[in-house]
């Protein structure tokens, strides 16, 4: 396990060096230019190319990769076009509120997304199962924004109970950071939620036409267990899978949520850096992002061994 | 858990949070009303006036960085950092003298040297600096207080140029930051202003922080826009960003902020309508619509196409698009100067004006050779004023019977393309829309849009010795009079020329809480003289 683990982190090598080659060449055939967007409106051409050399956007693809390659290899993401501070400082400065985002909402994906299937499994056919399934369609068809929206509106304007926007580090204390997060969870959970639901009740309903499950019956044990302990431990592996699958998902709605709900956070520096053409900060944006995907996946690789037994790398 | 436990933690939870028993840690009531939270128009993501000209990094420089010379309300330069200032009679010979107390963030004194260097640094990059750069004999420091600017010939409008309000501002920094390359980024902001920039609290993109400057010493006049003492009534003032115009609505309607500099019309009548915030027209100077065409290839290389598109268009139908029925916030502009400022002109611009006819436009097109080629129409759809006025062109041009090849994109690539010079098919562009301050649009100094030197232009790059003629004219005028007449004959051949289509004279809004008070109209939001209550 522990040579496979090894393998997979020095797997993740080739896999960056691509993306980062990809990313650079996708921006740089990208149509824009960031010297004309900090010239301003009333800028000289004349200007706009001299802020162009000072930025050494005018040198050849080759050795602005090879500049670029050269630092990342030396742990440096280079500086902001825009700021002119680090892109590591920039992205340390954003990373809490994106990594807080994603763990409430995973967390309040999982409390509420996988009961809710294992009962709709559980009560197939019946009007629970109908009225959770609908829910699940409601929540996958609704996009984050529209549901960030009313949440606001209800939660926020019209309760008073959370407020419309901003993030609270969580070093201010518990309750302070919980507030502001709850609303854009529950509005970036939705579709996970309605995801999660639904492969759970699949998963389960398979599950539990299996001749164990009978026989865990008809030995007398209870429901509770036999759901549970049971059953949704050979459900797992698929539930897992997507839960991995929807890290990416979460790290797409994050975007948006943050520009909705105004948290400081990665998505928002990313959108911002892509209108500015900011290009150090978008490469370091999606190196980061490429790297926690692949161990994410790396994760659920490793969280399958625990749930089957039967899996052996 | 049982039920009841559940219902029971529940119904705890909401008291709590009713309760305010979830709330952040609040501020004491006078802490909280010496903080001032403000939403910009934009995201600070530099903080260098003069390498970065946008309008954002010059709202928040005032605040950071003094002025020799500040623009009045009555648009006349006024002393602001200067004490005294003495002119040869030959008008070559500028003497100025700073006035006493005058520190840096830093606890330096403001020395003439820091003054030579700043306006070194600004006349490299402004386009009224390096006019005076270009007349310059020398800029030198007398002594710690006292500095000349030695000239070749006259330039009557030099205080107007060290006190004008339009990007990039002659702000004074210190010496050892002034010297950075004008054309790269400065990474230290101390300035000699009313307010510190608390470099550790920012986040680019989210929050940028100004605290109050304790050694500052305000003129004793009344503030008026940059000029006069400029009394800080508040600590502290916070800059969030909020990039959705709903969210920022909401954040300003619970309280969160205190002030939204630019509310979005869509959003001004829910505002309105909320008994604890107040709604006003922001800049009394507005903003002036425009689309360009590029004169370097056709069809609008011949005026007669540029002209055809000109008698065709409705600016009504621009403005409605952009500020729908609200009639407080537009009026037609047949003219390309501010309304209702000293040089505004409607001469030339009867083209605009009355019913407009299709049929005589239609005409003169046809006259101009144009054949049905494509005409590509750059069109960011991430700024909701160029997209709204892109939409009524696209519509406008097919009336015409022009082959509209409209391409949707960023404010980003417009930026980017606007600037290529080779033919559509090359990657180039036929037109493009933007819109111009109107500060930057009461006289020509400022102007950029409005030249007409060719391969110097502006994006479009129109030739029209006749505009350029009368630009001299402006600058060398000795009084409003000639000034006036200068400007008069200059719209006249700007017209007949067709330097570029204004779409119409917009303003906008800005709208802060009732417990904000002193928030005045001008281009830019002045935090002197703003105080809150808690």
């Amino acid at each position: 396990m522990l040579s496979y683990t090894l393998r997979r982190i020095l797997a993740t090598l080739p896999v960056m060096a691509i993306v980062a080659l990809f990313v650079f060449g996708l921006l740089y055939i990208a149509p824009g230019d960031p010297a004309a967007v900090i010239a301003g409106d009333q800028a000289s051409p004349a200007d706009v190319e001299r802020i162009r050399q000072s930025l050494g956007l005018d040198q050849p693809f080759l050795v602005q990769f090879g500049t670029w390659l050269w630092r990342i290899l030396h742990f440096d993401l280079g500086t902001s076009i825009f700021t002119n501070l680090p892109v590591v400082s920039l992205i340390a400065q954003r990373i809490e509120p994106t990594l807080s985002l994603m763990t409430v909402t995973l967390v309040l994906t999982l409390v509420i997304a996988v009961p809710l299937g294992v009962v709709a499994a559980w009560k197939a056919g019946s009007w629970v199962d109908r009225t959770i399934m609908a829910f699940a369609v409601f929540g996958f068809s609704l996009p984050v924004f529209v549901v960030g929206y009313v949440l606001a509106y209800v939660f926020a304007l019209e309760l008073e109970w959370f407020p419309v926007q901003g993030y609270t580090p969580l070093a201010n204390g518990v309750l302070p950071w919980l507030r502001n997060l709850v609303l854009p969870s529950v509005a970036l959970g939705c579709v996970y939620i309605a995801l999660i639901a639904r492969i759970t009740r699949a998963s389960m309903l398979e599950v539990l036409q299996q001749d164990y499950v009978r026989t865990a019956r008809a030995k007398g044990l209870g429901q509770r267990d036999i759901l549970f302990v049971h059953a949704l431990k050979n459900a797992a592996v698929p539930i897992v899978t997507v839960i991995g699958i929807g890290i990416a998902l979460l790290i797409g709605g994050a975007v948006v949520t943050e520009s909705v709900f105004a948290i400081p956070g990665l998505g928002r520096l990313t959108v911002d850096a892509i209108l500015r053409r900011d290009y150090p900060v978008i490469q370091g944006i999606v190196l980061l992002f490429s790297f926690l995907y692949v161990l994410v996946n790396l994760l659920v690789d490793v969280v399958y061994t625990l749930v089957d037994p039967r899996i052996r790398y | 858990m049982d039920r009841r436990t559940l219902l029971k933690g529940l119904a705890g939870a909401g008291s709590l949070a009713a309760t305010g028993g979830l709330s952040m840690p609040a501020l004491s009531q006078g802490a909280a009303a010496r903080t001032l939270r403000f939403v910009p128009q934009a995201n600070l993501a530099n903080f260098d006036p003069i390498w970065g000209t946008q309008y954002v990094v010059r709202n928040a420089a005032a605040m950071v960085w003094d002025t020799l010379y500040g623009i009045d309300a009555k648009l006349q330069p006024q002393r602001q950092m200067v004490e005294t200032e003495e002119v040869s009679d030959d008008g070559l010979i500028w003497t100025f003298r700073l006035r006493p107390g005058l520190k840096f963030h830093d606890g330096e004194p403001v020395l003439s040297k820091d003054v030579v260097a700043s306006l070194t640094r600004w006349s490299a990059r402004d386009p009224m600096g390096l006019m005076i750069k270009a007349l310059q004999q020398e800029l030198t420091a007398v002594d710690d207080k006292t500095f000349k600017w030695v000239l070749k010939q006259p330039y009557p409008k030099l205080l107007y140029a060290l006190g004008k309000n339009n990007s990039p501002v002659a702000f004074i920094m210190p010496e050892r930051i002034a010297q950075t390359d004008p054309f790269k980024q400065i990474a230290d902001y101390v300035g000699s202003g009313p307010m510190k920039f608390a470099k550790s609290e920012w986040v680019p993109g989210a929050k940028a922080v100004f605290e109050k400057f304790a050694d500052y010493a305000p003129r004793q006049e009344k503030a008026s826009w940059l000029a006069g003492g400029k009394q800080m009534l508040v600590d502290r003032i916070e800059w969030v960003v909020i990039p959705d115009p709903a969210t920022a609505a909401a954040a300003l309607q619970n309280g969160e902020v205190d002030w939204w500099e630019s509310p979005i019309p869509d959003l001004a009548p829910v505002l309105k309508k909320n008994p604890n915030i107040s709604v006003d027209i922001a800049d009394p100077l507005g903003n002036v619509g425009s689309f360009r065409m590029n004169h370097l290839h056709p069809p609008f290389n011949d005026v007669k196409a540029r002209r055809a598109v000109l008698m065709a268009m409705n600016q009504e139908d621009y403005m409605r698009a952009l500020v729908g029925d609200d009639n407080s916030l537009w009026k037609p502009l047949p003219g390309f100067f501010t309304p209702d400022t000293p040089l505004y002109t409607e001469e030339g611009g009867e083209i605009l004006k009355g019913k407009r006819d299709m049929a005589a436009a239609k005409k003169l097109l046809a006259e101009s050779g144009y054949s049905g080629q494509p005409v590509t129409c750059v069109v960011a759809q991430d700024q909701p004023i160029t997209k709204a006025m892109g939409d009524v062109t696209a519509d406008l041009l097919k009336q015409l019977g022009m082959n509209v090849d409209f391409v949707a994109t960023d404010w980003g690539t417009v930026g980017a393309r606007r600037a290529q010079k080779t033919s559509p098919g090359q990657g180039g562009w036929q037109m493009f829309h933007t819109w111009h301050a109107g500060a930057d649009c009461i006289n020509p100094a400022p102007y950029t849009a409005i030249r007409a030197n060719g391969d110097k232009a502006w994006f479009g790059w129109p030739k029209s010795e006749a505009v350029e003629k009368e630009v001299t004219a402006w600058f060398d005028a000795k009084n409003l009079d000639e000034e006036k007449a200068a400007v008069k004959r200059l719209s006249k051949a700007a017209f007949e020329d067709v330097i570029y289509a204004p779409t119409g004279f917009f303003l906008s809004y800005t709208a802060w809480r009732k417990t904000v008070s002193g928030v005045v109209k001008g281009p830019l939001p002045f935090f002197w003289g703003v105080s809150k209550t808690a």
